[in-house]
C-alpha cells in the first residue's frame, strides 16, 4: 500500500485562525495561526493547508504574511486555498511560499481555471477543492462559495473532470460532516476515490484515530484534520500511532 | 569569508522556500540567473518545479547550460533537486525526448500508471533506502538514517544507467526508483529536502559541509 498522508487543515478569518460548523459560524481560536501550524509541524505532521475561510478579496495581505510567517519555520508542503479568482492570484499565494493552490468557487465557475494553473505551474499544484453536500435524494452535489452556493453538479461528475482538466489532486470536504467531529463521510470518500486516479484528500468530521483509519480503507490518500487538532482531542502521534498498529504505511 | 549557497532562478522553481530552508540552517543565499554567476559559485542548486522539455529551454535560454555543465566539471558541490535533479540526466522522455545535461548518464521515464494503489502524480512521503551498504558515507545521507522518509512530488522518475550513480531508491509499488543520484560532487535529489521536514534541513546542512 502507498504512504497515507495526514494534514492539518486551517481556515483563516483575517490573520486569526477559526473553526465552524458545516463551513459557517465561525468560532476564534485563541492562539495565532502560525503557533499552530509550528505545533502540528513539530508533532510530525505531513503537509499543512490553509483555507481563507471568507475568502474575500480584503485581508489578502494578511493570509500572505500568515503565509510567508509559515516558511520561515515550517518545511513541510503547504497547501493555500479560498478567494484564488485567476492565473494572477495563484501566482501570487505560490509566491508567497505555497506550494500548491486550492480552488474551488473558481473552478466551478471557470472550469478552464484549472487547466490555467495544471499548465502554468504543473498539476501537482493544482488541487481541486470540492464541497460536497448530500442532498435529499442521496446524491452528492458539489456547492461553492463557502457552501452558500448551490449547483445541480454531481461530485463524481466534477471529480472526473477536474481531473480530466488538469487537477493533481482533491481536496474532498463534506459540508454535512464538517465540523461534527463525529467521523467522516466514508461513503463520500469512497465513491470519488473509485472515480478518479489521482489522491483524494479527506476532509471534514475526523474526531478520533479510528476515523483516518477508515477514510483510508475507502480509499482517501490523504486525510486533513482541522477541529480535532485544533481542540487538541487528538494529536498526530495518536492517529500516526494507530494507522500503522492496522498496518496502514505513515511516515 | 563564509561560503554562498547560490540557486538557479530559471523561472521554474519554489525558490522561496529553497531559499528560506538555507537561511534556516545559517547559509548565505544567493539567487542567479546569469551564466557567469555560475562558475563562480560555492555550493550551486539547480532547483526545478515543472516538466522537462521546458526546463532545459529555459535553461538554454539564458545560456545556463554549459555553465552547468562545466560547474559540475569543477568538483565544487551541485545539488538537483526534483526536476533540476532529473534535468542531471541525459534524456528526458516526457512529452517529447528531450536532451538533458548528461551529467549523469541515463533517462527520465514516466512513473507506471498501473500500480495499485500508487498515483501518478506521485505526491507522497517515502523512505529513502540505501542503495548498497556503505554507499551514504561522504555523501549527503552521511547523518540520515536508512529509511527516513521525505517528501516526493513528480509523475517521472530518473533512471541512471549504471547502478552506481545511484545513491537512494525508493518504492513506487513494485518499482524500484531513484530518490537520490550521485556521481562525484554532483548529487540529485527526486525528493524536496526544502519540504522534509527536520530530516531534510539535515540533508542540506550535510550538503554545505563539504
Amino acid at each position: 500500500m502507498s504512504p497515507k498522508r495526514l494534514i492539518a487543515r486551517l481556515d483563516i478569518k483575517g490573520h486569526r485562525l477559526v473553526k465552524g460548523i458545516h463551513l459557517e459560524g465561525w468560532r476564534f481560536l485563541p492562539k495565532h495561526p502560525n503557533a499552530y501550524c509550528y505545533d502540528y509541524y513539530l508533532q510530525g505532521i505531513d503537509e499543512i493547508i490553509y483555507v481563507d475561510a471568507v475568502a474575500s478579496l480584503y485581508g489578502r495581505d494578511s493570509l500572505k504574511e500568515i503565509i510567508r510567517k509559515t516558511t520561515e519555520n515550517v518545511f513541510i508542503p503547504i497547501t493555500v486555498g479560498g478567494g484564488i479568482r485567476t492565473i494572477d492570484d495563484a501566482h501570487d499565494i505560490l509566491r508567497s511560499g505555497a506550494d500548491k493552490v486550492a480552488i474551488c468557487s473558481q473552478a466551478v465557475k471557470t472550469p478552464e481555471l484549472i487547466s490555467e494553473v495544471a499548465n502554468k505551474f504543473g498539476n501537482q499544484c493544482m488541487v481541486l477543492s470540492i464541497q460536497a453536500k448530500k442532498n435529499t435524494s442521496g446524491r452528492f452535489e458539489v456547492w461553492y462559495d463557502v457552501a452558500r452556493e448551490k449547483t445541480e453538479m454531481d461530485v463524481m461528475e466534477w471529480a472526473r473532470k477536474g481531473e480530466a482538466l488538469g487537477a493533481g489532486e482533491i481536496l474532498l470536504t463534506s459540508v454535512d460532516m464538517e465540523g461534527m467531529e463525529k467521523g467522516m463521510d466514508l461513503e463520500l470518500i469512497r465513491q470519488v476515490s473509485q472515480v478518479v486516479s489521482i489522491p483524494v484528500i479527506a476532509s471534514g468530521g475526523l474526531s478520533n484515530a479510528g476515523d483516518f483509519v477508515k477514510a483510508v480503507g475507502e480509499g482517501a490518500d490523504a486525510v486533513a484534520v482541522a477541529k480535532a487538532f485544533h481542540y487538541g482531542r487528538v494529536t498526530v502521534e495518536q492517529i500516526k500511532r494507530e494507522a500503522a498498529e492496522q498496518g496502514i504505511n505513515v511516515r | 569569508m563564509s561560503k554562498t549557497v547560490s540557486i538557479i532562478d530559471y523561472g521554474m522553481s519554489n525558490l522561496l522556500s529553497i531559499c528560506r530552508a538555507f537561511e534556516h540552517i545559517g547559509a548565505m543565499v544567493q539567487v542567479i540567473d546569469k551564466a557567469e554567476d555560475v562558475l563562480k559559485s560555492d555550493y550551486l542548486i539547480l532547483p526545478g518545479v515543472g516538466a522537462f522539455p521546458d526546463g532545459m529551454k529555459e535553461l538554454a535560454k539564458r545560456g545556463l547550460v554549459e555553465h552547468i555543465q562545466q560547474f559540475a566539471g569543477s568538483g565544487k558541490p551541485l545539488l538537483g533537486i526534483c526536476l533540476g535533479m532529473q534535468m542531471l540526466l541525459s534524456k528526458g522522455h516526457e512529452h517529447t525526448v528531450t536532451d538533458g545535461l548528461n551529467i549523469i548518464e541515463g533517462e527520465v521515464l514516466a512513473l507506471p500508471k498501473d500500480m495499485k494503489g500508487y498515483k501518478v502524480p506521485n505526491i507522497n512521503w517515502h523512505s529513502a533506502d540505501e542503495n548498497a551498504p556503505g554507499n551514504w558515507k561522504g555523501s549527503v545521507f552521511e547523518n540520515t538514517k536508512n529509511g527516513t522518509c521525505f517528501y516526493f512530488v513528480h509523475s517521472y522518475y530518473a533512471h541512471p544507467a549504471d547502478e552506481k550513480h545511484l545513491l537512494a531508491t525508493s518504492q513506487f509499488g513494485d518499482l524500484k526508483f531513484a530518490a537520490a543520484v550521485k556521481r562525484e560532487n554532483v548529487t540529485g535529489t527526486q525528493f524536496h529536502p526544502e519540504k522534509s521536514g527536520e530530516d531534510g534541513l539535515e540533508l542540506l546542512r550535510r550538503f554545505i559541509r563539504d
